[in-house]
């Protein structure tokens, strides 16, 4: 493989790594102040990609179906957390995987209701599509810099907004000791609501975003949402850092898996094998890095306590 | 007697009385919907082993149905072409029967089990939620890539495997193997709960701390209830993939994990019929809403919301009236 394709692949791998994040961000932070395990995180992610689909076919404009996106996910995250997973947050967790799984059938099956079996389309705009001119010769897709770039801002947003403002602050306090911060005289149930809306805009912008580049279909989320989950697996639960380390590194391994594990068995084994077992295994690399990660560190990278 | 025994008395005998009625009245259609419902209670029954019994919430024993139904499909597909399953460092080839693909699913989806459990006890909580789920869906992607045996299309078998002294084509006769391994099932669970591991065990998911300090090693019997439970999910997916003549990946998929996680909280977590009834009331919501609607995902995902809102303990909770102890 030429050194030019591998680079190609490792900011393929890079972007893939930046939108996981948008999705392993709410999750973690969910799971870091609530408690809550959140399977319908990934419906989230659905409802933005639909949200932007349907605004970009009837307006023709990119920007306002991000903006739509983001903000339709953020409002189905407020009903959401107002009507069923403020019930559950001193439930166990099985309780939340059961409700979560039944909210993942509702969403689903009313947005195929709504909009159908059939994919949507959602194209990239003009002003973003085609290739732009990296040092060294390098080209690479401009809308795919322009995801890496986008999600690069928002985690530096995120990191800002968790150290630096007063919101973080109290997320951050509520993190160590719910509890304590309520009888501070903090709104608890204003603070679950503000940080399930924000882990729901993110997810439904990652939808959007990604919306672009795959066809917006039902059940799009579940895969990216599980693969969000071994994300802040590897991360550690909870810490945005590691969500974000966890993420680029699951977004590396799986996309140089699938470009490098073939080739790399095609110098001793036939082509045909060589084909199937590079395919095979670098289908499970995610999945091996993160019992890699588990032996040594059960409670993820990141994750302290 | 207690409520909670009239009600598994009369859950037995109406699944032994339905399906006869229906191959009386030439229903052979209501047979094999019974059949799928059987077919899934011992599913639930596996799961249920580790959750209820055991406090592990496990979101991918789809790892171990689907086995179930790969070793079903696997050695059938090389009996069929009359090929050998390997032939190196010893020849073993495919077979029809089923009792030995039994043997081997229990087998393999023991040491599977032992496997997963292994890595995933090492944690708990959500942590362990989520890297069960991660298992099953490595095994789904690999199958998937795996096109030796038809990758993402599945494999058909055109012949249903044998029995011994019976017509497997004849969905009574199916129904009524199914029927006794789901028997033999909840006597070996219920014996199992009332021995001193089971004692054992559901003492060490209420209080790690105390049975670990009259000399039980926690690890030890959550990995024994782990490798039990996926050893009888994998028996039912073996007989899923018989009662279709079908395995594909979809069978390790987490919405099969999902599955089988809703028949054991629609019929009551740790009771040893829960699933069952479980699994009953899931055809039973799939055939009658399946019918009202074609989007009866809606219905069904708003009555389990309800169930886990407001109806804690599912069908056997609100009928007996009371919560079997779990945490």
């Amino acid at each position: 493989m030429s050194l030019l394709l591998f680079i190609e692949q490792t900011l393929n791998g890079l972007q893939f790594g930046v939108m996981l994040f948008l999705m392993a961000a709410g999750l973690t932070l969910v799971f870091g102040v609530m408690g809550l395990i959140n399977l319908a995180h990934g419906s989230l992610y659905m409802i933005g990609a639909f949200a932007a689909a349907a605004v970009a076919g009837a307006t023709g404009s990119f920007l306002l179906a991000l903006v739509a996106s983001f903000v339709c996910a953020a409002f189905a995250g407020v009903l959401i957390e107002f009507f069923v997973i403020r019930r559950l947050y001193d439930r166990d967790h099985l309780d939340q995987v059961l409700a979560t799984f039944a909210l993942i059938l509702i969403l689903s099956e009313a947005t195929r209701w709504v909009f159908g079996s059939f994919p949507l389309f959602l194209d990239k705009p003009d002003w973003l599509s085609g290739t732009v001119m990296l040092p060294f010769g390098i080209e690479y897709s401009l809308y795919r810099l322009a995801i890496i770039v986008v999600g690069l801002v928002v985690a530096a947003g995120l990191f800002w907004m968790i150290s630096k403002t007063r919101i973080g602050i109290r997320i951050r306090a509520g993190e160590n000791d719910r509890e304590m911060i309520g009888a501070l005289g903090v709104n608890i149930s204003l603070l679950y609501t503000f940080v399930f809306a924000l882990g729901a805009a993110l997810a439904g912008l990652a939808g959007a975003l990604v919306g672009a580049i795959q066809s917006v279909q039902v059940g799009m989320g579940e895969p990216v949402l599980i693969l969000a989950f071994v994300v802040i697996v590897i991360g550690g639960i909870g810490s945005i850092k590691g969500a974000l380390i966890g993420a680029i590194l699951v977004g590396l391994t799986d996309t140089l898996g699938r470009s490098l594990l073939p080739s790399f068995f095609g110098l001793f084994l036939e082509p045909s094998s060589a084909m199937s077992l590079g395919a095979s295994l670098s289908s499970m690399s995610i999945y091996l890095l993160m019992i890699g990660v588990l032996l040594f560190r059960p409670k993820g990278l990141f994750g302290g306590v | 007697m207690r409520k909670e025994t009239i009600l598994n008395a009369a859950l037995l005998f109406g699944l032994l009385a339905f399906p006869l009625w229906a191959w009386v009245a030439d229903e052979p259609f209501l047979i094999t919907l019974t059949t799928r419902a059987i077919v899934f209670a011992i599913a639930g029954v596996g799961l249920n082993f580790a959750l209820g019994f055991g406090g592990l919430v496990s979101l991918g024993h789809a790892a171990f149905f689907g086995l179930g139904g790969y070793v079903m499909g696997v050695l059938a597909f090389h009996a069929q072409t009359y090929t050998s399953v390997m032939d190196w460092p010893f020849v073993i080839s495919g077979t029809k029967s089923m009792p030995i693909i039994w043997l081997v699913t229990l087998i393999l989806s023991a040491i599977l089990a032992v496997g997963i459990g292994a890595l995933s006890l090492r944690t708990s909580g959500v942590y362990f939620i989520m890297i069960t789920l991660a298992f099953a869906q490595m095994l789904f992607y690999f199958t998937i890539s795996w096109s030796t045996y038809g990758g993402e299309d599945g494999l058909s078998i055109y012949v249903r495997n044998g029995f011994p002294g019976l017509n497997t084509m004849d969905p009574i006769q199916f129904y009524a193997i199914c029927y006794v391994i789901l028997l033999m099932v909840l006597a070996f669970v219920f014996a199992l709960s009332r021995s001193s591991f089971g004692l054992a065990l559901g003492a060490s998911r209420q209080n790690e701390d105390r049975i670990q300090a009259v000399g039980q090693v926690p690890f030890r019997l959550y990995l024994t209830a782990f490798a039990i439970s996926g050893a009888i999910t994998g028996l039912s997916g073996a007989l899923f993939a018989d009662l279709n003549r079908f395995v594909s990946p979809t069978m390790f998929s987490w919405q099969t994990s999902g599955e089988i996680m809703v028949f054991v909280i629609l019929g009551g977590v740790g009771r040893v019929f829960g699933p069952v009834a479980g699994a009953v009331l899931f055809i039973v919501l799939e055939h009658t809403l399946g019918g009202l609607s074609e989007f009866w995902h809606i219905y069904l995902g708003a009555i389990l919301l309800g169930v886990v809102l407001f109806a804690r303990g599912g069908l056997y909770g609100m009928i007996t009236g009371r919560e079997v102890a779990h945490e």
